[in-house]
C-alpha cells in the first residue's frame, strides 16, 4: 500500500503543468535524437545539462530521463525505414524491421516497435518501482566471472543469428572481436591493431561499423541494378499502416520477453541495451515455432528487441538510483547531474528524496503514454519516406550516414572508416556472411576481454573461478547448450533420414 | 580450368583472407605480453581468437574447395562493378570532405548517383543535388545546430 500511496504522490508531482511540459520536451527531444544516427542520448543530455542548473531538480531529471527513454523509441524509425540504426540498440531491429518495410509492412513494424516500447517501457517502470532495492543487490552479486559468463552467453547467441553457415557466422563474430580489440589496452597501455595511426588509439566506435555494415552495404547492393529499383510498397490508409491483430497476437510473448530480459539486463551495470536487445531476439527465435523465418520480416523480431531496449531503461535506473552506480554512459551523465544538483543517489535516495524518486517514476508512466501518442500518428508521415524514388533516397541515406558518423566525435577519420566498413559490409553480403554476428562480437568483445582478464587476475590465473560460482557456471552451461544445439539438430535430422531410408 | 573455378569460389578466397588475418592477429599478439605478473596480458585474448579464426577459416577453405560447385550460381560481375564504382565515389567523397565541406560533397555525390548511376537528365540531377544539400543544411546545420565539416567557402 505504501507503494501505491507513494506513486499517487509521484503522480501529483509529475502532473504539475511545468513538469508535464518538461516531460514532453524530454521525450520529444529524445525521439528526435533517437532518429538521428550517431547523436545519442548521452551526448544530448551532456549538452543540455548546463541548461538545467537553474531548473528544479525534479523537473530537470524528468526532462533528462525523457530524453533517455525517448531516444530508445526514436532509434527504431530509421532502422525500420532505411536500415540505418538510429542508435546502437536498434541494430537488432534492422534485421526484421527493414525486411518488414521491404514487404510493405513498414507502418506495422513502426507500430509494433512503438507498442513494444510502450509495454516494455511501462513494465520497466513498474519493475523499477517494485523491485528496485532487492534487484540492486542481485546486480551487486555480479562480479567479473559472472560478467564474463554473461558475455559468453551473449556471444553464444551467434548460433541463433547465423544464416546458412555457422562457420561463417563464427568467423564474422571473430572479426567483430578483433575490431573491438583495436586501440589502447586499458590494462597495459599497449596499443593494439592501430596500424601506427594515432586516430585509432581510441578504438573503433560501434556506430561507424553498424552504419557501414547495415546502411551503406544496403545502398551499394541496391546499386547493382541500373534500373531504378521498385519503391518499397507503402499501403494506403491508416488502418493498413498499423499492425494487424494477428501481428500483435504473434508478438504477445515477444512483448513479455523483451520487457523481462531488458529489465534484468538493465539492472546489471555495464551490460547495456544492445546486449539486452540481442539476447531477447535470440531468446524469441529460440522458442519460436518458425525460427527459420527470423530475418525475413517477422513482427516478433521487431517486438522483442524494441521491448528489451526500452525496458532496459527502467532497469538501468535501478543501480543508479539505489546504489549510485551508473551502468552506462548515459546513466553516468545522469549521475553527474545528480551530484551537480547536490543529490546523492544511493540506498537512502528513495527515503531522503521521495518526491524526486516517485515523481520521476510517475513521469515515466506519463512519458511512455506521450511517446505512444506522439509516435503512432507519425507513422503514416514517416512511412512516406519510402515513397521517395530510390535515386533520391540513396543519396539521403549516404548523407545521413556521414552526418551520423561525423557527429560521434567530429572526426573526418571516422568518415574514412565508414567507407571502409561500408565496403566490408557489401563484401560480407555478397559472400553470404551474416552481419549481425560481427556486430555481436564488436559489442561484447571489449567487455568480455575485460571481464575475463579481471576474473583471472582475481583468481591468480585459475580458470576454475569461471565455473566455481553458481551464477557464472549456470550461464556458461546455457551458453554451451546453445552452441551445441545445432549439432543435436543435425544429428536428429540425420537419424530421422536414416530411419526413413531403412524403413 | 577446373582448378581455377574452385579457387575462384568466394568461400575459398574469403576463407584464405580470413586465415591470413588470423595469422596476422597471432603474429601481433605474440609481440604483447601473454601473461604478466598481474594476470593475462594484452596478447592473451587476441591470441585465442586469432587461433580460432585460423582454424575456422581453414575449415571453410577445405570444405568449400572439396564441395562441388553449385550449378547456376553465377556472379553478376557487371552489377558488382556498379556497386564498387559507387563505393569508390563515396570513398573519394569522404576524402574530399576536408577540402570541400559536407554540403558540397553531398551535392556532388547526389549528382553522380542521380545523373550517372540512374541516367537521369542533368536538370533533374542538379535539382536533386541542390535540394539534398539544402535539406541537410536546413535540418542539421540550422534546425539541430549540428557541426558539419565545412570547406573553405564556409559550407
Amino acid at each position: 500500500m505504501d507503494v501505491l500511496a507513494n506513486l499517487g504522490h509521484g503522480f501529483i508531482v509529475a502532473l504539475e503543468p511545468l513538469n508535464l511540459f518538461w516531460c514532453f520536451a524530454g521525450v520529444f527531444l529524445g525521439t528526435v535524437v533517437g532518429v538521428m544516427p550517431g547523436l545519442g542520448p548521452a551526448a544530448t543530455i551532456a549538452m543540455l545539462l548546463p541548461l538545467t542548473f537553474k531548473m528544479p531538480p525534479t523537473s530537470a531529471l524528468i526532462m533528462l530521463a525523457g530524453i533517455y527513454y525517448g531516444a530508445k523509441y526514436g532509434g527504431s524509425t530509421t532502422a525500420i525505414l532505411l536500415n540505418v540504426p538510429g542508435e546502437s540498440a536498434s541494430v537488432v531491429t534492422c534485421l526484421d524491421g527493414y525486411q518488414m518495410a521491404r514487404k510493405g509492412r513498414a507502418g506495422a513494424a513502426l507500430g509494433i516497435a512503438a507498442i513494444a516500447s510502450f509495454i516494455a517501457g511501462t513494465v520497466g517502470v513498474v519493475a523499477l518501482m517494485l523491485v528496485a532495492p532487492p534487484l540492486a543487490k542481485f546486480g551487486l552479486a555480479f562480479s567479473s566471472p559472472e560478467y564474463f559468463a554473461l558475455m559468453v552467453l551473449g556471444l553464444a547467441m551467434v548460433v541463433l543469428l547465423a544464416g546458412e553457415s555457422l562457420v561463417k557466422a563464427l568467423l564474422a563474430m571473430l572479426v567483430g572481436l578483433w575490431i573491438a580489440g583495436m586501440g589502447i589496452d586499458l590494462f597495459s597501455d599497449a596499443s593494439r591493431f592501430t596500424f601506427g595511426n594515432s586516430e585509432m588509439l581510441d578504438g573503433v566506435d560501434f556506430v561507424i561499423v553498424a552504419i557501414g555494415v547495415f546502411a551503406l552495404s544496403e545502398v551499394f547492393a541496391n546499386m547493382e541494378q541500373r534500373e531504378e529499383g521498385t519503391m518499397l510498397p507503402v499501403p494506403k490508409g491508416l488502418r493498413n499502416l498499423l499492425p494487424t491483430m494477428a501481428e500483435l497476437k504473434a508478438c504477445r510473448f515477444a512483448f513479455l520477453n523483451g520487457s523481462v530480459v531488458g529489465f534484468i539486463i538493465g539492472v546489471l551495470p555495464g551490460a547495456g541495451s544492445t546486449i539486452a536487445s540481442f539476447i531477447s531476439y535470440g531468446l524469441e527465435k529460440a522458442v519460436s515455432k518458425h525460427p527459420e523465418k527470423f530475418g525475413t520480416g517477422v513482427p516478433e523480431g521487431v517486438a522483442a528487441p524494441e521491448g528489451a531496449n526500452n525496458s532496459e531503461t527502467g532497469g538501468a535506473l535501478v543501480p543508479l538510483l539505489t546504489l549510485g552506480i551508473p551502468g552506462s554512459g548515459t546513466t553516468a551523465i545522469l549521475l553527474a547531474a545528480f551530484v551537480l544538483w547536490g543529490l546523492k543517489p544511493g540506498p537512502l535516495m528513495i527515503q531522503d528524496n521521495p518526491e524526486l524518486f516517485w515523481g520521476l517514476v510517475a513521469s515515466m508512466y506519463v512519458g511512455n503514454v506521450m511517446l505512444l501518442v506522439l509516435n503512432l500518428p507519425l507513422i503514416p508521415l514517416f512511412a512516406q519516406i519510402l515513397k521517395l524514388p530510390s535515386y533520391l533516397l540513396y543519396p539521403i541515406i549516404l548523407g545521413i550516414s556521414l552526418v551520423g558518423v561525423y557527429t560521434v566525435s567530429s572526426s573526418l577519420f571516422d568518415c574514412y572508416m565508414l567507407a571502409a566498413f561500408g565496403l566490408l559490409g557489401y563484401l560480407m553480403r555478397r559472400l553470404d556472411y551474416p552481419s549481425a554476428p560481427l556486430i555481436l562480437g564488436l559489442v561484447l568483445g571489449d567487455a568480455m576481454e575485460r571481464a575475463l582478464r579481471q576474473s583471472l587476475m582475481m583468481s591468480q590465473g585459475d580458470l576454475g573461478i569461471l565455473v566455481s560460482r553458481p551464477i557464472s557456471a549456470t550461464m556458461l552451461v546455457l551458453a554451451v547448450l546453445l552452441l551445441i544445439m545445432p549439432l543435436f539438430r543435425k544429428f536428429n535430422s540425420w537419424r530421422v533420414r536414416a530411419i526413413e531410408e531403412n524403413g | 580450368m577446373a582448378q581455377k573455378s574452385w579457387f575462384l569460389k568466394g568461400d575459398v578466397v574469403s576463407g584464405a583472407v580470413l586465415a591470413a588475418l588470423g595469422v596476422y592477429i597471432i603474429s601481433e599478439a605474440r609481440q604483447w605480453n601473454y601473461v604478466g605478473p598481474e594476470g593475462p596480458g594484452p596478447g592473451f585474448f587476441p591470441m585465442w581468437y586469432g587461433i580460432a579464426m585460423v582454424v575456422l577459416s581453414l575449415w571453410l577453405v577445405v570444405v568449400s574447395a572439396v564441395r562441388p560447385a553449385v550449378a547456376g550460381a553465377k556472379v553478376d560481375w557487371k552489377g558488382v562493378g556498379r556497386a564498387m564504382l559507387v563505393w569508390a565515389v563515396f570513398a573519394l567523397c569522404t576524402a574530399l570532405l576536408k577540402l570541400l565541406g559536407l554540403l558540397t560533397v553531398l551535392a556532388l555525390l547526389t549528382l553522380f548517383i542521380v545523373g550517372v548511376m540512374y541516367g537521369k537528365s542533368l536538370k533533374i540531377a542538379c535539382a536533386a543535388a541542390a535540394g539534398n544539400a539544402l535539406g541537410f543544411y536546413l535540418v542539421f546545420s540550422l534546425a539541430l545546430n549540428v557541426g558539419l565539416p565545412v570547406g573553405p567557402l564556409g559550407f
